[in-house]
């Protein structure tokens, strides 16, 4: 299971790796997994909208489940990844790298100092 | 993920964690659900040949003068087409006409085996109990029993290497007492993936056998690809040839009718528990029926989700999935008659958002 050690996780697997003013979201390489072959992202959420923490930007339709995407933070969306429309299993091969889902600008930088590092979540995934 | 102590093992349950399986707990046994993936083992049984472990399912055997009575009596199917070596797809049902569960009835000449789905296993023992007559003994020997499927076009090239019985000379449900590397076995000519080349294996429950036995069918099956596939793909493949699943497309609130089972419902033969209630359906007509659709769009459908039509209620999702094969999302539902003609247009709830299906005719392959 590949947990990268610069960026940040929620309880929820998401990843947030932020670089200055921008960060990317992502579900974890656990979390693809989890849910088995990726056919159907459906991001609901749209480019310039303000997001909190926690709120539901879309969903990941899988062969056997569906999963909800929350946003690690609060903040503005700036941008969607719509290579990964036709191409979802990509999430799966490479979910840290071209498999992206979108960029959202932190809006309050406690809330990323607060997310969980690579270590404590590797002891949340059992790793 | 965590596996709890209780839970029982199959005798493939080294196998599976040697191949590195995704395991899940499913119907008190260690399941595999994937290896690689649902869609490219599902693909890897359409093109060539897998091999599912469904060592979980139940296993009855029917003993005594009355055994014929019993079954004849118990399920819906008409038992007196069988003679030996005859497989039969039947259901039972209650008083009521509901269904207890969905079952095959092999025909072993002086006794019968049931195989039941595992998650009703209890229920329907119990059932079988309650309902005996006469001389008849009621043998579990789902504990003792192992169960693989071999599925797939390549599926009877693969096993013909290890067997002197003639696999192209067992029609499709009808078996044979053989052996397969060396070892007893029944070799049933059924599954539940849609392929007609298909065989299922039945054998003692014995994890060094058992093992043995895996172990020359992948050998033998090498040249084709041979896959293991889990219980996920299980379920993809037998959706797009429109299978039924007990507790998904039918369970105690429905009858056989409408579940599309009219056919393994013998109402014009010998009495079964549950044909009076079914007589009435018949005759009062339908109220709903199970009908497949296609989704419009790439949204899936689930279990449970509501259908409507111009804002009505009119059903809901037995099953949903994508189709590996089709590269389309495909389902089953109940729709109440008047909205499940051939054609129609439905619009199923999935997750708040109204989405177009249109009911089709199925197996949605084939």
């Amino acid at each position: 299971m590949k947990i990268p050690e610069d960026i940040k996780y929620t309880n929820d697997h998401e990843y947030y790796k932020l670089d200055g003013n921008v960060g990317i979201v992502g579900i974890t390489d656990y979390a693809q997994s989890e849910l088995g072959d990726i056919i159907f992202i459906d991001i609901t959420a749209e480019i310039g909208a303000e997001v909190k923490q926690g709120e539901s930007l879309g969903s990941i339709e899988a062969v056997k489940t569906v999963s909800e995407v929350l946003s690690p933070v609060s903040g503005k969306i700036l941008e969607i990844n719509t290579a990964i429309n036709d191409n979802s299993s990509v999430v799966n091969e490479d979910p840290y790298g071209e498999g992206w889902i979108l960029k959202i600008e932190p809006s309050n930088m406690d809330e990323v100092k607060n997310l969980l590092d690579s270590k404590a979540y590797a002891e949340l995934t059992g790793a | 993920m965590i596996i709890s102590e209780k839970m029982k093992k199959t005798g493939f349950n080294n196998v599976h964690n040697q191949l590195g399986a995704k395991l899940v707990e499913f119907a008190g046994y260690e399941m595999p659900i994937q290896y690689e993936g649902i869609i490219a083992e599902h693909k890897a049984v359409r093109e060539s040949v897998g091999v599912f472990d469904v060592s979980h399912m139940g296993e009855v055997e029917i003993h005594g003068k009355d055994a014929f009575a019993f079954v004849q009596k118990l399920t819906t199917n008409d038992v007196s087409k069988l003679s030996k070596g005859k497989i039969q797809y039947s259901s039972m049902c209650y008083e009521n006409g509901g269904m207890v569960d969905d079952l095959l009835v092999y025909h072993c000449g002086d006794y019968f085996m049931l195989v039941i789905n595992a998650s009703n296993k209890e229920k329907d023992l119990e059932w079988m109990k309650k309902n005996v007559f006469g001389d008849v003994t009621i043998n579990d020997i789902s504990d003792e029993t192992s169960l693989l499927a071999i599925q797939g076009k390549n599926s009877l090239k693969t096993l013909q290497k290890l067997t002197e019985t003639d696999l192209s000379k067992i029609e499709y449900y009808n078996f044979e007492f053989g052996k397969i590397a060396g070892e007893d076995v029944i070799i049933s000519h059924t599954g539940y993936t849609g392929e007609k080349i298909c065989f299922e294996i039945y054998m003692k429950w014995e994890e060094k056998m058992n093992e043995k036995i895996w172990n020359a069918i992948f050998e033998a099956g090498n040249e084709f690809n041979i896959r293991p596939i889990g219980l996920g793909a299980r379920d993809t493949l037998r959706l797009e040839y429109a299978f039924r699943l007990y507790g998904n497309d039918m369970d105690e609130n429905a009858n056989p009718l409408e579940a599309g089972l009219g056919w393994i419902t013998k109402i014009d033969s010998d009495d079964f528990i549950g044909k009076e209630a079914i007589l009435k359906v018949k005759n009062d007509g339908l109220k709903r029926k199970l009908v497949g659709f296609i989704i419009d769009g790439k949204m899936v459908a689930r279990h449970g989700q509501e259908v409507f039509v111009n804002d009505k209620k009119v059903g809901f999702v037995a099953s949903g999935s994508p189709s590996p094969m089709l590269g389309k999302n495909i389902g089953l539902a109940y729709v109440d008659t008047g909205f499940n003609a051939l054609g129609s247009v439905i619009e199923i709830d999935v997750r708040g958002k109204k989405i177009k299906a249109e009911i089709v005719k199925t197996p949605f392959l084939g």
